[in-house]
């Protein structure tokens, strides 16, 4: 279960309003595309949800339980770039995220326990189509290669919620629409809830069940940053939902 | 005629090209020397090749007369050892304090100040200092080390760990890792072959705090060994000693290359192609 409850939400700078007066209530397992244009805050809004950056006034609440002010294991991230470990081979970037949880001091898992978490982080790599790659280095991979990489590194800590930003924005048209097939393949598979940052408003409709859009609705040409932007669309793509209820 | 930017030497060239000037500053000091030894047979300053052989001879492969010590090793291992124990403490500091100033913004806000005012103090300046806290033996001289390059180490390491994406650090906390466990996993495997390259720029200042320590007050060493001799104007041993002592440098900063290149091979990753 992952119900996002975000009540009058402001995030506010020195100076500037970044986001105002933002209330939403998103039901577990949907899929949210946020977009809008540059500087409008749905990055902010990624962070907060993050536990990047915590809001100014109001109040964020996962499942009935407010945010944690810092990142945890419930909440995976895929970003555009730098997602990935550039000292660690595919399988052991994978298999990380269950050292981390199973080894406190070395962070580091020997023998049978390994072999376990082996064998979870193959299969991972099997659904991503990365099996084969699994002794390469990051740098060695091409783009799109790295953010499956990210995702799967992500969805071994089975988290409730993925916030993805941006991550198909520096991928070419056809390497998208395989990532697409993918992360819808995975979304249904794990039930996770998905928030995606995107700037291209045709892939947030084609992924998304519900999206989102950033906008300001106050503008001030004295004073540019005295109102924030808010989410001035809220659109559920009912026949998408529908096949998600029966599925 | 193509523009010279794009002409390049070939294989034989490369070795060509970079024996040329090693040959030529032989050959204008094989020139300097027997035209200044034909005009005054007893001349110091430009001693020929052959008093260079002799001196080693003298120094490496045969005993002191007076302390039975052959003067060659015992000044290489003083000098190594003092080295060496520098460079291990300060490599040591850069690593805890380094990653602990990069890493943790409460350590930051308490220590990068006084480092940053460190590192300013002219380690030559306080060496009298030295003298008089730790004595005049090895302490001393291993601490000038360590005050002359420490700083640097750890400025240069914290800047670096700072220089990570923020990604990395994110990703790491919600795959659950603790602060430690990302300073076990993520930042100190990515840190350890910068930090070698950071030791191998320092290899520089460490020979010559060294060598002015021990030129001031030691009682073996390869600096003291060239400025006791300079009061013979023994020139046949002081040079042969620089190369001496350049080699040893050269070789170091190669092992430590070669330690990269070997236990962290993802840093060249991805660089062969395209």
């Amino acid at each position: 279960m992952s119900r996002l409850s975000v009540r009058n939400v402001w995030k506010e700078y020195p100076g500037q309003v970044v986001l105002e007066r933002l209330s939403l209530e998103i039901a577990s397992g949907e899929f949210c595309a946020l977009v809008g244009p540059s500087g409008c805050g749905k990055t902010t809004f990624l962070r907060m949800l993050l536990g990047e950056e915590s809001p100014t006034r109001g109040t964020i609440e996962l499942d009935g339980k407010p945010l944690v002010a810092e990142p945890g294991p419930d909440r995976g991230v895929v970003f555009q770039r730098y997602s990935v470990f550039p000292h660690l081979t595919v399988l052991q970037n994978v298999i990380i995220g269950r050292e981390f949880e199973r080894s406190p001091f070395l962070g580091k898992l020997f023998g049978a326990k390994r072999r376990a978490a082996e064998e979870e982080a193959e299969e991972v790599l099997n659904e991503v189509g990365l099996s084969a790659h699994r002794a390469k280095y990051p740098a060695e991979l091409s783009g799109g290669m790295q953010q499956r990489l990210a995702i799967s590194q992500a969805l071994i800590r089975k988290p409730k919620v993925l916030l993805l930003d941006e991550p198909f924005g520096a991928l070419d048209a056809g390497t998208k629409s395989q990532m697409y097939e993918l992360l819808l393949r995975l979304w249904a598979e794990y039930k996770m809830s998905i928030f995606m940052v995107t700037h291209d408003l045709k892939e947030g409709f084609t992924l998304a069940t519900r999206v989102l859009a950033f906008d300001k609705v106050r503008i001030d040409p004295q004073a540019p940053g005295a109102y924030g932007a808010t989410v001035t669309y809220n659109l559920p793509l009912e026949d998408k939902i529908a096949a998600m209820a029966v599925a | 005629m193509r523009r010279i930017i794009n002409l390049r030497p070939g294989r034989g060239g490369i070795v060509l090209w970079g024996a040329l000037p090693f040959l030529m500053a032989a050959i204008a000091y094989a020139v300097a020397s027997s035209t200044r030894l034909a005009a005054n047979p007893n001349d110091k300053l430009l001693p020929h090749f052959e008093s260079f052989v002799a001196a080693i001879a003298r120094l490496a492969l045969n005993p002191d007369p007076r302390t039975g010590d052959y003067l060659m090793w015992v000044d290489t291992l003083a000098s190594l050892e003092r080295l060496g124990l520098g460079l291990a403490v300060s490599t040591a500091l850069a690593l805890v304090l380094g990653v602990a100033v990069g890493l943790i913004p409460y350590i930051r806000a308490g220590l990068s100040p006084i480092i940053g005012v460190i590192s300013m103090i002219p380690p030559m300046a306080v060496l009298p200092v030295l003298f008089i806290v730790f004595g005049l033996d090895e302490l001393s001289k291993v601490v000038l080390i360590v005050f002359g390059v420490a700083p640097f180490l750890v400025r240069d390491l914290a800047i670096k760990v700072g220089d990570m994406p923020r990604e990395q650090l994110i990703k790491a906390q919600t795959l659950g890792a603790s602060t430690w466990q990302i300073v076990v996993r993520v930042v100190l495997p990515q840190m350890l072959p910068r930090l070698i390259d950071a030791v191998r720029l320092s290899l520089g200042p460490a020979w010559l705090f060294l060598i002015s320590a021990e030129a001031i007050a030691a009682t073996e060493g390869l600096g003291y060994r060239i400025f006791l001799v300079r009061r013979y104007m023994a020139m046949d041993v002081i040079l042969p000693y620089v190369a001496w002592i350049t080699l040893l440098a050269f070789l170091s900063d190669a092992g430590l290359r070669w330690i990269n290149a070997r236990f962290f091979p993802w840093l060249q990753a991805g660089k062969g192609q395209s």
